[in-house]
This record gives C-alpha cells, sequence and structure tokens, in this order.
C-alpha cells in the first residue's frame, strides 16, 4: 500500500511540473501586453517600457518560469500587474466567495439526488422512474448559463425575492447566503441530474447482487435491503462523482460567476484573461489544476485503501 | 397566505432599506479601473471613480465642459503668455491630515513631466519648462511658448494634485484633497468612498457612495431592475432602455459625451491607402441605420471628427451620405480589392455596429472579415501594432482633433498641410481665429475621408427617479458626486 | 419497448436538427446575413415565423444556420478525439503495463486534471476566438475521453481466448488490434461519441455565450443567447428559442446514446430482462 501511495505521489509531482511548464508556455503566447494595456489608449511607448521594467517583463522566459514556479511553491503568487496587490490576497479573497458556492451547489445537488436517485431505483421500471429519468436527462441538457438566465427573469426582476447578483460580503450572513442561491440552483441542477442518475444505476446494481437477494431471502423487505445494504455499497460511485463534481464546481462556476456578478475565482480568471493580468491568471490555472490532481490523488488512495486488486496495477 | 406573508416581509425589508438609503448611493460602472491613481494610468474608469470625488486638480471642469477654478481659486497669464501664476486655495488639506501647498503641486508637476513618468497624458505637461513654489499658496508654471489651453490641461484627471507623502500607496489607497476620502476597494466588486467632513468646500449631500462594476450588459439591466443598483450613469444597455423610460420608478438621462465614434481606417496599409476606397467606404455606410440598429436610436450622426454640441462644429454628414451607388461607382473604378480586416473592440457600438457596417459594405461588393478582440488586444495590435484595416472605437477625450495631427497615430494620417493648421492652433488664442481654424481642420479630414464618421456616442444613463444631480453630459469622464442627493 | 421508445424520441429529435442545418445550405426562409434594421425585433408573423432579431434577421433562419455550426463544431470536436484518441487507447492496451501505456494514461490524467473550460477560454484567448479554436479547445479534451474508453474496451478484449490464439497464429500486435479489437469496441465509441457530441454542442454552446466560439456574421446559439440577453424581458422569444434548440438537441442526443447503449451492450440488456 505505501508503495503504491509513493508511486501515485511520484507521478503527482510528475504532472504538477508538466502542467506548471505548459500553463506558463500558453500564457507566454498570449497576444497582449499588460503595460500597454494598464496605461491605456494615448500611452507613450517610454511610459509602457517604464512600466515593463517595473513589472519585470522584460526578463528571460527561464528566468521568469523558475521565479513563478519557485514562488508558487512558498505560497508567493507574484503581484497582481492590473490591482497592485499580491495575488495570494485577490485568490484568498475570491476563494471566500467560489468556496462556499461550490460547496452550496454541492449540498442542494446532492439533497436533490439522493431521494431523487433512490425513489427511481426503488420504483424501478414504474411511470415514476421515467418520469425521473426523463426529467434527470432535461436537466442535463440544459446549459446553466441560460437556466440561469431563466431564474434572474422570475425570481429577481419579476417576483423580486432575490437580487439579481453581485455579492454583499460575510459581514451579514444570511445576506451572503441569499446572494449566492440563485448561482447555486443554476449550478446544481445538471449536477443533481447527473448524481441522481449514476446513484440510481449504482443502487440497482447492488441491489442485484447476491448478497441482497441473501438479505431479500433472509426476509428483509426490499426497502430495508436497499437502505441497509444497498446504500451503502453504492455509496462508492456516487462519492467519486462528487469529488469531481467539486472540483468542476470550484473551477467551472465561471460563466454562472459572470451571469451573477459574483466576485470568485471563476469571474478574477475572466478578468485577468481580459486584462492581460498573466500572472493573476497562471498562478490560479495553476491552483485549479492542483486542486484537481490532488482530488484524482485522494479518491485513487481510497479506491486502493478499499479495494487492494488495484494496487497492482501500479 | 404562506406567500403573502413573505411578500410582506420582503416589502417591509426593502422599504427599511430605502429609509436607510437616503444618504448613500450605489453606482453602477461598466469597467472596473486597474487602479486608482489618474496620474498614473489612462483607463477612464479610474476618474469615472476619482475625479472631483477624491482628487482635485488646479483647475475642474464644469458639467457644461466649462473650465472652471477648483484647488486654484484664481490664475493670471503675464503679458507674453508664458508664465502662469495660479493662487491656490487656503486650508485646503488632504485626507491624511497634511495641507496641500505649493510644493505638492510642484511634486505633482514635475513627476508628471519626468523622463520615467508612466503619467498616459504626458503631452498635457510637455510645454511646460518649470514649476515652482513663490509662497505656500502661490505656484508660477513656465512654458517654452505661449499655451492658451493651460487652465484646460491643467483641469483634466491626470493632472490632479498629489501629495508626495502618499503617492506610493495611491495606486490602491489614493489620498486626495476631494469632498470624498477612499474607503475600500474589493477587487472585481466595488470602491467605496465617503464623505469628507474635514472638506474645504461645500460639503456634499451622500456620506457614502459605492460603484459597483458590472461588465454584462444582462447582469447590468437586473441590477438597476432590482434596485441593488441606484444609477447607472453610463448604462451598456440601449436596447432596455425604453424599459426603463416607461417604469416610474426610475429615469433615463440621455445626454452628449465627447465621443465621436468612427470607422477607423488604416491609411497607410492598401487598399486603403487609395482615398477612393475610403470615400466608398464612407457612402456605403446608412448612419442612421447604426444608430437605430447598435445604439437603439441614440446618438447624433456626425460627418467629422468634432462634436457636435461644439459651437465650431461644422455639419460635413452630407459630404459622406449614404449612396450605395457611388460606392459600387469608384469600387468598379479601383477593381477588386481583398477582405479587409475589421477589429472590434468589446463595447456593443462597436460590435453592433460592425455587424452591421459588414452588411453594409457587403451591399456594395466590399468583404470584410470581423475579429472580437479584447481591449488588451486591440491595445496591441490595433493601437499600438497598426494591424488592421478597419476599426471602430469611440474617441471619448475632448477636443481631440488633433491626434490627425500625428501621422504616427494608429490611423497613420499623414498630411503636412493638417499639421501645419494644427500647429498654428496651438499657438492661437484669438477666438474668431481659433474658431476658423478648427472648421478648416474638420473639413480637411472629412474631405480627405481620412475615416468614416459615425456617430457621435450619447450618454445614456439610468438612475432611480429620485436621485438628482447626476451629470447629464459628459465632457469629460467623471462621476461627479458632490451635488448628487436624494429628493423626497 | 421503453428501450425502444428512447431511442426513437432521441433520433427523431436529432434528425429534426440535422434536417434543419443540412437544409440551411441551399435554403433559408430568409438570408442570415442581410441586415433590415426598418424590420428588428418584429414579433412571429407569416413572413417571419419565429420573429426577427435586433437587426431585423429572421429567428428560425438564424437557427438553422446556427444548428449547422454547433453540429459542425460539436463533430468535428469527436473527430479530433476520436482520431487521436482511439488509436493511443489501442496503443496503451497492445503495450500494456510498458512505459507507452503508463505515458500515455499519465497524459490523459494530466489533460483530464485541466479545468477544461477555463482552458478553453486560455486558447480562444491565446489564438484568438473563432470556430476553428472552439473546435480545438474543445476537441483536445475528447481525446483521453476516447483513449480510455477504446484502452478499457481493448483491454478486456485482449484477455480473451480468441484474440490469444491470434497471438498464438502469429498475428502482431497491431494487426489485432485493427482486426479484431477495433472493430469490436465500434459500438463502445459509437455510444461514446454520441455523449460527446451532445457535450460538444453544450461546449461550444458556453463558449460562444462568452463570445469565444464562432464570430458574427456566423450565426451560433450560444452568441444569439448572448445578444438576446437584455431584451429578455421585451422579447422573450429571442433568448428562450436558441435555448431550447440547444436543450433539445442536447436531449436528443443523450437519449439516442442512452437509447444506443441499451441496444448495443448485452450486459445491460440482460441486467434489465
Amino acid at each position: 500500500m505505501l508503495r503504491y501511495a509513493f508511486s501515485r505521489a511520484l507521478s503527482l509531482a510528475v504532472s504538477l511540473i508538466v502542467a506548471s511548464v505548459v500553463i506558463f508556455a500558453v500564457i507566454e503566447v498570449i497576444p497582449g501586453d499588460p503595460a500597454s494595456y494598464m496605461l491605456g489608449l494615448n500611452a507613450t511607448p517610454e511610459a509602457v517600457d517604464a512600466l515593463r521594467d517595473q513589472l519585470g517583463l522584460n526578463g528571460s522566459l527561464v528566468s521568469r518560469y523558475l521565479s513563478w514556479a519557485g514562488g508558487m511553491l512558498t505560497g508567493d503568487f507574484g503581484l497582481s500587474y492590473t490591482y497592485k496587490v499580491p495575488v495570494a490576497d485577490l485568490v484568498a479573497q475570491r476563494l471566500w466567495v467560489s468556496l462556499p458556492l461550490a460547496l452550496y451547489a454541492l449540498a442542494l445537488s446532492t439533497l436533490i439526488a439522493f431521494p431523487v436517485g433512490l425513489i427511481a431505483a426503488a420504483r424501478r421500471g414504474t411511470v415514476t422512474d421515467y418520469g425521473i429519468m426523463g426529467a434527470t436527462q432535461l436537466g442535463i441538457a440544459v446549459p446553466n448559463f441560460w437556466f440561469a438566465m431563466l431564474l434572474v427573469l422570475v425570481f429577481a426582476v419579476n417576483l423580486r425575492w432575490f437580487s439579481a447578483g453581485g455579492f454583499p460580503g460575510w459581514s451579514d450572513p444570511g445576506a451572503a447566503i441569499k446572494a449566492l442561491t440563485l448561482p447555486a440552483v443554476a449550478l446544481a441542477l445538471p449536477q443533481a441530474s447527473i448524481l441522481a442518475r449514476v446513484m440510481r444505476s449504482a443502487l440497482i446494481e447492488t441491489l442485484g447482487q447476491d448478497y441482497i437477494r441473501t438479505a431479500r431471502a433472509k426476509g428483509l423487505s426490499r426497502r430495508q435491503a436497499t437502505t441497509r445494504h444497498a446504500l451503502r455499497n453504492a455509496m462508492i460511485p456516487v462519492l467519486t462523482i462528487i469529488g469531481l463534481q467539486f472540483s468542476f464546481l470550484l473551477a467551472g462556476a465561471i460563466i454562472i460567476e459572470n451571469v451573477f456578478y459574483l466576485p470568485g475565482l471563476g469571474r478574477l480568471i475572466f478578468q485577468g484573461i481580459t486584462q492581460r493580468d498573466l500572472i493573476v491568471v497562471e498562478s490560479l490555472v495553476m491552483l485549479l489544476v492542483f486542486a484537481v490532481i490532488l482530488v484524482t490523488f485522494l479518491v485513487d488512495l481510497a479506491y486502493a485503501a478499499v479495494d487492494p486488486r488495484l494496487r497492482r496495477r501500479a | 397566505m404562506k406567500h403573502l406573508t413573505l411578500a410582506a416581509a420582503m416589502l417591509a425589508l426593502t422599504a427599511g432599506m430605502a429609509q436607510a438609503q437616503q444618504d448613500t448611493i450605489t453606482l453602477g460602472m461598466v469597467l472596473e479601473p486597474p487602479n486608482l491613481d489618474p496620474t498614473g494610468g489612462a483607463a477612464a474608469a479610474i476618474d469615472e471613480v476619482v475625479y472631483a470625488n477624491i482628487f482635485e486638480g488646479l483647475t475642474r471642469f464644469g458639467p457644461d465642459g466649462a473650465v472652471l477654478p477648483a484647488l486654484a481659486e484664481s490664475w493670471e497669464v503675464s503679458e507674453d503668455g508664458t508664465v502662469y501664476t495660479f493662487h491656490l486655495h487656503d486650508g485646503v488639506k488632504f485626507h491624511d491630515g497634511t495641507d496641500m501647498t505649493a510644493e505638492d503641486v510642484v511634486f505633482t508637476l514635475d513627476r508628471a513631466r519626468a523622463e520615467d513618468s508612466t503619467n498616459a497624458q504626458k503631452a498635457l505637461f510637455t510645454g511646460i519648462t518649470g514649476v515652482a513654489a513663490v509662497d505656500p499658496l502661490t505656484v508660477q508654471i513656465t512654458l517654452a511658448e505661449p499655451n492658451g489651453n493651460l487652465p484646460f490641461n491643467m483641469a483634466w484627471g491626470d493632472a490632479v494634485i498629489v501629495a508626495p507623502e502618499s503617492i506610493d500607496t495611491a495606486a490602491t489607497a489614493p489620498v486626495g484633497t476631494g469632498p470624498f476620502t477612499f474607503t475600500e476597494w474589493v477587487q472585481g466588486d466595488h470602491v467605496t468612498i465617503t464623505r469628507n467632513d474635514a472638506y474645504w468646500g461645500a460639503a456634499p449631500a451622500l456620506a457614502s457612495a459605492t460603484f459597483k462594476f458590472i461588465s454584462d450588459p444582462n447582469a447590468a439591466f437586473a441590477a438597476m431592475m432590482a434596485g441593488d443598483v441606484d444609477a447607472f450613469p453610463n448604462f451598456p444597455a440601449p436596447e432596455t432602455l425604453s424599459q426603463f423610460e416607461s417604469d416610474p420608478r426610475f429615469k433615463v438621462i440621455v445626454g452628449s459625451t465627447e465621443g465621436e465614434t468612427i470607422l477607423a481606417m488604416n491609411n497607410k496599409l492598401a487598399p486603403l491607402d487609395d482615398i477612393r476606397v475610403r470615400e466608398a467606404i464612407a457612402h456605403a455606410i446608412n448612419r442612421q441605420d447604426i444608430v437605430d440598429g447598435a445604439m437603439f436610436g441614440f446618438g447624433t450622426p456626425i460627418g467629422t471628427h468634432f462634436a457636435p454640441h461644439n459651437p465650431d462644429y461644422v455639419d460635413l454628414t452630407a459630404l459622406s451620405a449614404y449612396d450605395p451607388e457611388k460606392s459600387k461607382a469608384l469600387m468598379a473604378e479601383v477593381g477588386e480589392i481583398p477582405a479587409l480586416r475589421l477589429m472590434l473592440p468589446p463595447p456593443s457600438y462597436a460590435r453592433r455596429g460592425g455587424e452591421i457596417i459588414a452588411a453594409q459594405l457587403r451591399e456594395v461588393g466590399i468583404e470584410t472579415e470581423i475579429t472580437n478582440l479584447e481591449w488588451a488586444q486591440w491595445l496591441e495590435q490595433v493601437f499600438g501594432g497598426k494591424d488592421f484595416d478597419l476599426t471602430i472605437i469611440s474617441h471619448t477625450e475632448p477636443a481631440d482633433i488633433n491626434i490627425y495631427a500625428r501621422p504616427d497615430y494608429y490611423f497613420q494620417y499623414d498630411n503636412a498641410e493638417f499639421q501645419a493648421l494644427i500647429a498654428e492652433l496651438g499657438v492661437t488664442s484669438d477666438p474668431a481665429r481659433r474658431s476658423e481654424l478648427n472648421k478648416q481642420a474638420q473639413e480637411m479630414i472629412a474631405q480627405d475621408y481620412v475615416n468614416a464618421y459615425l456617430f457621435q456616442l450619447a450618454k445614456t444613463g439610468v438612475a432611480n427617479a429620485k436621485i438628482e444631480g447626476l451629470w447629464e453630459n459628459a465632457p469629460t469622464q467623471a462621476n461627479d458626486l458632490t451635488g448628487v442627493r436624494w429628493t423626497e | 419497448m421503453r428501450l425502444n421508445a428512447q431511442l426513437w424520441i432521441g433520433a427523431a429529435l436529432t434528425a429534426v436538427f440535422l434536417a434543419g442545418a443540412v437544409l440551411s445550405f441551399v435554403w433559408t426562409p430568409h438570408d442570415v446575413t442581410a441586415l433590415n434594421i426598418a424590420d428588428k425585433l418584429r414579433p412571429a408573423s407569416s413572413t417571419y415565423l419565429l420573429g426577427t432579431d435586433h437587426f431585423g434577421r429572421d429567428l428560425l433562419s438564424m437557427l438553422m444556420v446556427g444548428a449547422r455550426t454547433s453540429i459542425a463544431v460539436a463533430l468535428v470536436a469527436v473527430g479530433i478525439g476520436l482520431g487521436l484518441g482511439v488509436p493511443l487507447g489501442l496503443l496503451a492496451a497492445a503495450t500494456r503495463g510498458s512505459l507507452i501505456d503508463e505515458v500515455v494514461m499519465r497524459g490523459n490524467d494530466l489533460i483530464f486534471a485541466f479545468p477544461s473550460l477555463v482552458i478553453a477560454i486560455l486558447i480562444t484567448a491565446v489564438f484568438g476566438p473563432s470556430a476553428l479554436n472552439a473546435i480545438l479547445a474543445i476537441g483536445i479534451f475528447n481525446i483521453p475521453v476516447f483513449a480510455r474508453v477504446s484502452r478499457g474496451g481493448a483491454l478486456s478484449l485482449w484477455t480473451l481466448d480468441w484474440i490469444l490464439a491470434a497471438r498464438v497464429a502469429g498475428k502482431g500486435r497491431l494487426r489485432i488490434s485493427l482486426e479484431h479489437i477495433l472493430p469490436n469496441i465500434v459500438n463502445l465509441l459509437i455510444v461514446q461519441g454520441t455523449i460527446q457530441f451532445s457535450l460538444g454542442i453544450l461546449a461550444e454552446a458556453a463558449l460562444s455565450y462568452v463570445g469565444l466560439g464562432a464570430q458574427p456574421p456566423l450565426p451560433s446559439w450560444g452568441r444569439m443567447l448572448a445578444e438576446a440577453q437584455t431584451m429578455i424581458y421585451t422579447n422573450p422569444a429571442l433568448a428562450i428559442l436558441p435555448g431550447l434548440a440547444i436543450v433539445a438537441m442536447v436531449l436528443g442526443l443523450n437519449l439516442m446514446g442512452d437509447g444506443l447503449r441499451d441496444l448495443l451492450d448485452p450486459r445491460v440488456r440482460r441486467a434489465r430482462a
């Protein structure tokens, strides 16, 4: 087990290095000079060059990569070109929006998906099951940004129950949670649909297995068999999907954050790209990649702990 | 029943908020300033937050564009016009409590015109050869040659007075002399400013103001409708204004800006170096369609690079009237030309206008290839690299026809006669002669079909009906809040 | 019974959009590139069956050509995934446990680790927004999907007796992969292809919604949504119809994919019985 964990950790490190080189290289090719963007329309070339010097944009490629990657390791992500504040501060600030949003959406998605998946599995083959499966198909097919538009139209503009966007900060937790509600719902719908389907098929699969039949033969009702045995075993694939969805939600909220103008990580990346704040973009993408690779690593380890057969693959 | 109580609670909540909002305001802005130092960046968004609110200059622009005294209560010019003496207001303090004196003016102007200055409008300071503090309240500015425009130049946001003690943090925590002090900036979301109780002038009615950054037109509309934002002075979605007009909760403020919106052409690059091609393009364009289609009726067609509300404006639209047959005839003379690259920056006037122009040009047989660019790319590729054929842009600086005298400016118009004219304008102070020169300049660029002149950008703002005192026009990029108040 | 219904509904929905897209090559009710400002924002009528947009273009014609854009982008992106992913997956399976296998699989993990939408936005920002770059951005993320599916399918085949027999008979790995493995994973690939196709439609819509997909004057559903967004209150049809088109197209493909899986995968069929 230890050997397996070590070999996976090694490949984790290699992945991170490769990823950092790829990201740095891609960012370097992006056209658009941050200095001329910052100075605007009528800036003189001398002013732009002076600023490039100030920003350290005139060094060589390798030295810039090393100072960036080295800084990342020590938690120093550099200074944002546009805002002139440490990138780490910006990220920390934005994380207080993106992380709660991702958790909120995940909670909603799980809360919807569990009972729905359970009912569909229990009523397998009935009209209820078909209805639920049809609804989840629809949920997967709806683009979340369009769903968000419809939510704003109905709940913010017509009913005025929620604000149309923006984030008031955590000083008033009630208002903060309210501001995150519509975005979380928009994000959760497709995720809940996927999760409910996974839940249903995982349950059906375990329900068909021998030990469940044995339990049924021993006299447990179908419901008892489902809740006592099948649910626990069906959790493995369900939890994997939840893990994957979490990292997706953290990075993938980019468009939803734009629709609701939430100051989150996704919007920070988008702003960074349009304002040529490259240091913010490269550091953020790297962080997100790190988060995803880490989640995958942990899921792999958890699997190996459960299922010894997997360790041989390494 | 349950719904009713919920709705009632909501109503009570919003009513309570409205009560508390009497002396605070939330303003919507499309672009977030990259920093808050107007002397270190040219982004209009900086001035829209800080101009007249946090920072003040020796002089300032009034709502009608007139140059008014600000930190300097008066000034006089020497006989030969090369020495200006500014008399500063007594008792003006920076927000950190230090006195604003002649030394700060010297520091500000020396810093702005220094070799390594990152001031984006260095041209404002070019003629200045010396700045000296005569006494704590008197400053003398010496010029290489007479320049009647100095008080006008000193009114720009790029010439506001800053203090050496606080300049290092100006980008993120600006310290000025204005009626509001900087409170906080949550990057990506908002900037808040608070009333400066130690202000030297008349105290503003508002206790605090928040500038909220909403770039998405749809989000801007929703925020306005939901009451998250009280006013949006430059509202980005003209197509929704009719909706606001019909709603008694709001008022729509339509005014003029200094923004000449043009289809800029690369005058040095074939085939646009051929005046017949440029003329053909100008005649292929139906300005009214663009104003209606891209701006939903807001905007005044122009025929040259000059603001129609300026007394010196000459209406030259007839020179480039919509005449597709004439375009076709001109193009038949020129022969086949390759597809022109039409580069469009983000604002909707450019993106929508670009689609309309592409369709109009296609009608006369001129093909275009549209590329949408972000601002940073536009600045680098079009404005800096001059690597384009056509682009659409609004030039919002006041009285900027002199850019046509810069042969290295991005549309690359190089006409010695025009340059001589602008040079003469720079040293002329006789109003009648100035007016005549301005008119000649307008005609010259219109006859050379340098660019296709589309329309004067309208300032279309939306505000809560109970707010008064917002600027109707935009003589400069600013949201002057000194006169803004809630009525009731 | 249900199996057929799902497949048929899905196929029918997909066919409608395919037909609309194909028809748009030769005929649309109106010219989608000609603007007619005087006729802007018209409600549905006998001249304009679904009304007109803010430039006076016919919405139905726009939707038809938009279907063409979406389908083309998603289809080519699937093609990239198939063309590069399947050979890689087969190669990895044939050389199971070797360095090649390891590199291919680690490479896959790496691509999976990148937040796809963020990278797609980066790619289009680097190379400029266009339909072609949207295809590339979406296609890259299809490669590991197909590599994984074909490797997984191939691995289970390699353990079968008759494959081993072919091996003993002296056939090379390459030949076995092409002659025996590939034909037997086609079902898997068709099902996965349908799913990736529908994901591609969604991704294209998201990219063009943020302005990074097909550029004007070429209509695309995502951009139509973005442009109509502020008019949703005054002209709701403009923002609702392109959204419904996306939903219907994706739904059709997903239903068809599920139906095909049920039909083609004997394991699922047994589980259902």
